[in-house]
């Protein structure tokens, strides 16, 4: 029997220092932390075994908080529950998130002997001043010096995140920020807008009046997307997502996976998994979360899938996240309903606005419907 | 109650400004005579509705009897009829004091005589009722009670130096004013034995019993059983129930007779069949000549009222049908609107008559609801020489066909202390005030006299007042009459298209003010479209102001993490459920709330 695909994720929620913008899940930690989080994973890891026969896993992403702070020996020890829980691809992405200033030598070359292929660096900035202001714990030295270490060790598939928006951000910063990072040459960027969350202290700081003047307006943050957009085009890089850039079959697989409505389990507190049509997450905080993994697969099973028009909706306004698009005629295929019949109006009315277009059979997101992409995509939810 | 009773009936109520303390009054009245102990005492015994609690004021006319052992060993039978004391409801206090002898009126020991004391003061004169002063709130430090009694002595020319002094919140001399109601307030007059004559001043609907009328019985006795008849509308009814007032509920007995207060219920299918004013006299021998009644009340203010939900509709109409049982001063008619749907037109006595309406459906009748721009009635004179009363701006005939216009007046006074003065007269010229005069009530204290277009003061007159005197001036009006005036009708236009709901009849010195100012409230309400929208204000064809809501430049959806589709599904309903709150004109959606914003074009 042919294994079907999935996608692993896996949370690690500790960091150096919580960053001023930042409302993932994610603390400081002591040693005694890690290590007993690394045990309570490998207990939801093995949970899933019976899925070994089933699936065949073709990427993996460790993402946080800090993936790149735990210890050499626990993240050893993770991989390795997963290599024996799960039948990994020999071809798969795997993924580990660093911040620059939490790799050395020793953890990048554990990192290759592990399987490790692709390195997510949060760069964030060029700019020292601004990396400060986002409380960020490197400078670009420290990016440049680990990016170049990586490359020399051999890591031949790395992103690099970026952010624009940020308070005192200038075009002109941005723009030194673009150049410095290409010059290095990534194989894909993520260039993110900063998005002032509730309940971080950015967002006490920010929505202040006095705040408010540091962050760009809305015609600069429009100018920078413009501006990623053409630079890194010049430079080989094409826009395949609506943040995300990559050069030509370097785009990010484990990402596409959640675009295009792929199977992946999350695990770790606060996950999200998306599997045989159901969606589900992991609880938030550290105590449920542990009680909650000696049930995390019988809760998986009795976990009914989600309603065929919450899929409709989100193969729309995930797929039209990517630059190619949603086929009409894939979606009719998969749901056997008429397209025209549920979204036609709205669909013409926005070709006919110019915030999208209908291209051999394939609806996407104009540039102008990018920018304000949100309400675009928010008409593709049913009634 | 002995052969003499009626010698020993009081009938009176109580007037008062508002906040003088006359509903505690007869709270402790009502707890003084035992009727209620003080622990089943809810505070405002006689303001039911919980709007009445929480305002502190007095919307429908109540009635309580309460049995007082006077000083001279015998016992009185008091009827109490609670009056509201608000402008709007002075149809309610004129209705009730008809059915009264006596007043009291309680003036507050700091704050003296106020604009509202003085018009029920006038009421009550006018009713031929004899006023007993009381002096309230002597526990307050700033009380002087003297000065207030110089004053009402010399404002009112009553003889207040014995009035009792008390503090009806700690009780303290309430008794006096129990003794003085005894002594000094008539007992009624009339024949028990002559054919019936009642006078019906209020009534109210109940789902079991149908409307009930309260009644005061001027000559003749009401039984059960007996065959009555309304004398306007010539109905015979069957007397079911005839009983009087306890604390909060009706309590039946055989027969009622002159100078007596009390209800009855007869199967009377609404309230209009128990119409207030009326008499009630026999069906078989009836009186000679009916009372006299009350002047019909007319609305003084209209507006559209509509579902948030155009669904229900029918809901509102189920609403405004019941509660028109209860207030028969509410009118209403079907109306449409382009931007609205359908909905009503509604009129009232006044701005606070409509908002406890509004709050009322909102509240009982859990409705949610969309009010347009309140408007006064227009006289519009074509030059066919039809004369239309206008009461929603959109029918506004062309201006081709109309000869001129005219906009109601009232007559005010506003009595400030001195300071005031100045900032008081600066309001009213604003507001296209006519000045009349000027009387000094003592050295620190005028009343001013005004003729003002009701247009000005229905829609935040009373805030702008007391926000400019620190809330020392008080204010009275009736209406005065029609007045010719150059009105024009402003028209709103969002992205270039008319909205009905939102046009509006103003004075021509002030459109361009209300204009503008409009056009900025609503490029606050309205919020930024993937369009520009262009907010217009016109008189005709000719564009006032102008104002433009930007368009949205950037609105995309943060980084998608970790698969958490759930958030970013949270994010674009959000999106999408704000726009249900929204009403559609064109390819605009503008909020419902915008559709009130021009009732606050004087805030900040």
């Amino acid at each position: 029997m042919q294994k079907k695909d999935l996608s692993l994720y896996i949370h690690i929620p500790f960091c150096i220092r919580k960053c001023g913008y930042c409302d993932f899940l994610s603390a400081a930690s002591t040693p005694e932390e890690r290590a007993y989080y690394v045990r309570v994973l490998q207990k939801e890891i093995r949970a899933f075994e019976p899925l070994y026969n089933i699936y065949r896993v073709k990427t993996v992403f460790f993402g946080g908080g800090t993936p790149s702070v735990l210890e050499i020996r626990h993240f050893s020890r993770l991989m390795e529950q997963i290599r024996e829980s799960f039948d990994i691809d020999e071809n798969a992405e795997i993924t580990v998130e660093c911040n620059p200033g939490t790799v050395n030598e020793e953890k990048l070359k554990c990192y290759r002997t592990l399987g490790i292929n692709r390195l997510s660096f949060g760069l964030q900035s060029a700019d020292e001043k601004e990396l400060s202001l986002l409380g960020r714990i490197h400078s670009f030295d420290d990016f440049r010096t680990n990016y170049t270490l990586s490359r020399r060790l051999g890591f031949d598939n790395i992103n690099v995140d970026l952010m624009s928006g940020i308070p005192t951000q200038t075009i002109k910063s941005w723009e030194n920020t673009l150049k410095k990072t290409v010059e290095l040459a990534p194989d894909h960027i993520s260039a993110y807008s900063l998005i002032i969350e509730e309940n971080t202290p950015f967002y006490e700081k920010y929505t202040e009046p006095a705040g408010r003047r540091l962050l760009p307006d809305e015609e600069t943050e429009r100018e920078m997307y413009r501006l990623t957009k053409a630079l890194l085009g010049e430079n080989g890089y094409e826009r395949y997502e609506i943040s995300n850039y990559a050069l030509a079959g370097r785009e990010c697989r484990h990402n596409m996976v959640y675009w295009t409505m792929g199977s992946y389990l999350g695990m770790g507190p606060g996950a999200s998994s998306y599997i045989e049509g159901k969606r589900f997450s992991n609880p938030r905080d550290m105590q449920s979360y542990r009680d909650y993994v000696r049930v995390a697969y019988s809760t998986y099973k009795s976990c009914e899938p989600q309603s065929k028009k919450a899929s409709m909706e989100e193969f729309m306004f995930l797929g039209l996240r990517m630059s190619r698009g949603v086929s009409v005629s894939e979606f009719e295929r998969t749901f056997g309903e008429s397209f025209k019949e549920l979204f036609g109006g709205v669909t013409d009315r926005l070709i006919e606005t110019n915030y999208l277009s209908l291209h051999e059979g394939r609806l996407s997101l104009t540039d102008k419907g990018i920018d304000v992409s949100n309400r675009v995509l928010a008409n593709y939810l049913l009634p | 109650m002995s052969d003499n009773k009626m010698s020993r009936i009081r009938n009176f109520c109580i007037i008062a400004h508002i906040d003088h303390g006359k509903s505690t009054l007869a709270d402790r009245m009502i707890e003084m005579t035992g009727l209620l102990s003080s622990r089943e005492m809810q505070s405002q015994v006689l303001d039911n509705m919980d709007i009445e609690r929480e305002r502190g004021i007095t919307i429908k006319s109540q009635a309580v009897r309460l049995i007082y052992k006077a000083d001279d060993g015998q016992e009185y039978m008091f009827n109490l009829i609670d009056t509201p004391g608000h402008v709007d409801f002075n149809y309610e206090v004129s209705r009730s004091l008809a059915a009264c002898d006596g007043a009291i009126l309680v003036v507050d020991a700091a704050q003296g005589i106020e604009a509202q004391t003085l018009a029920n003061v006038y009421l009550a004169l006018d009713h031929d009722l004899e006023i007993l002063p009381v002096i309230n709130k002597i526990d307050l430090p700033s009380a002087e009670p003297q000065r207030v009694i110089d004053e009402i002595e010399d404002v009112i020319g009553l003889p207040a130096q014995d009035a009792p002094q008390i503090s009806a919140k700690t009780g303290q001399n309430v008794e006096q004013v129990l003794e003085a109601i005894v002594k000094r307030l008539p007992a009624p007059s009339g024949d028990p034995d002559a054919p019936l004559r009642a006078l019906i001043f209020d009534s109210l609907y109940d789902s079991y019993k149908g409307a009930i009328a309260f009644f005061r019985i001027m000559d003749g006795t009401i039984k059960t059983g007996m065959h009555i008849r309304m004398m306007a509308t010539g109905a015979v009814y069957e007397v079911v129930e005839v009983g009087y007032f306890g604390a909060g509920r009706f309590i039946p007995c055989d027969e009622l007779s002159a100078g007596m207060v009390g209800y009855l219920t007869a199967s009377i299918k609404t309230v209009r069949d128990t119409r207030v004013g009326d008499t009630i006299t026999g069906a078989d021998r009836h009186c000679a000549e009916p009372l006299p009644g009350y002047k019909k009340v007319l609305p003084m203010v209209y507006c559209g009222l509509y579902p948030a939900d155009g669904a229900k509709y029918p809901d509102l109409r189920d609403a405004l049908e019941k509660l028109q049982l209860n207030d028969a001063a509410l009118m209403y008619e079907p109306e449409t609107s382009v931007a609205l749907g359908f909905g009503f037109r509604c009129g009232f006595l006044g701005l606070l008559h409509l908002e406890i309406v509004q709050e009322r459906l909102e509240r009982e009748y859990d409705m949610d609801l969309v009010t347009t721009a309140p408007s006064v009635i227009y006289h519009v004179h074509k030059t066919n020489g039809d004369m239309i009363e206008l009461t929603n701006p959109t029918n506004l005939p062309d201006p081709s066909e109309i000869d001129y216009i005219e906009e109601p007046f009232v007559s005010a006074e506003i009595m400030v202390t001195t300071e005031f003065i100045g900032p008081i007269m600066q309001l009213c010229t604003e507001r296209r005030g006519i000045y009349l005069g000027m009387e000094y009530m003592e050295a620190t204290r005028a009343l001013l006299r005004y003729e003002l277009p009701l247009n000005e003061i229905i829609y935040d007159f009373f805030d702008a007042l007391k926000s400019r005197s620190r809330g020392y001036a008080s204010f009275d009006y009736e209406l005065k009459g029609y007045v010719k005036s150059d009105m024009v009708k402003l028209d709103i236009l969002v992205n270039h298209e008319e909205v009905d709901a939102l046009s509006f009849i103003v004075h021509e010195a002030t459109a361009y003010e209300r204009g503008r100012k409009m056009c900025e409230k609503l490029k606050e309400e309205i919020p930024r479209h993937l369009f520009e929208i262009p907010i217009q204000a016109a008189i005709g064809s000719k564009i006032i102001s102008r104002e433009t809501v930007k368009a949205v430049r950037k609105d995309v959806l943060a980084k998608c993490y970790g698969g958490d589709i759930s958030r970013k599904r949270k994010l674009l309903e959000k999106q999408k459920e704000g726009k249900k709150r929204m009403r559609q004109i064109g390819s605009v959606e503008i909020p419902q709330k915008a559709f009130m914003s021009v009732l606050k074009l004087d805030e900040d």
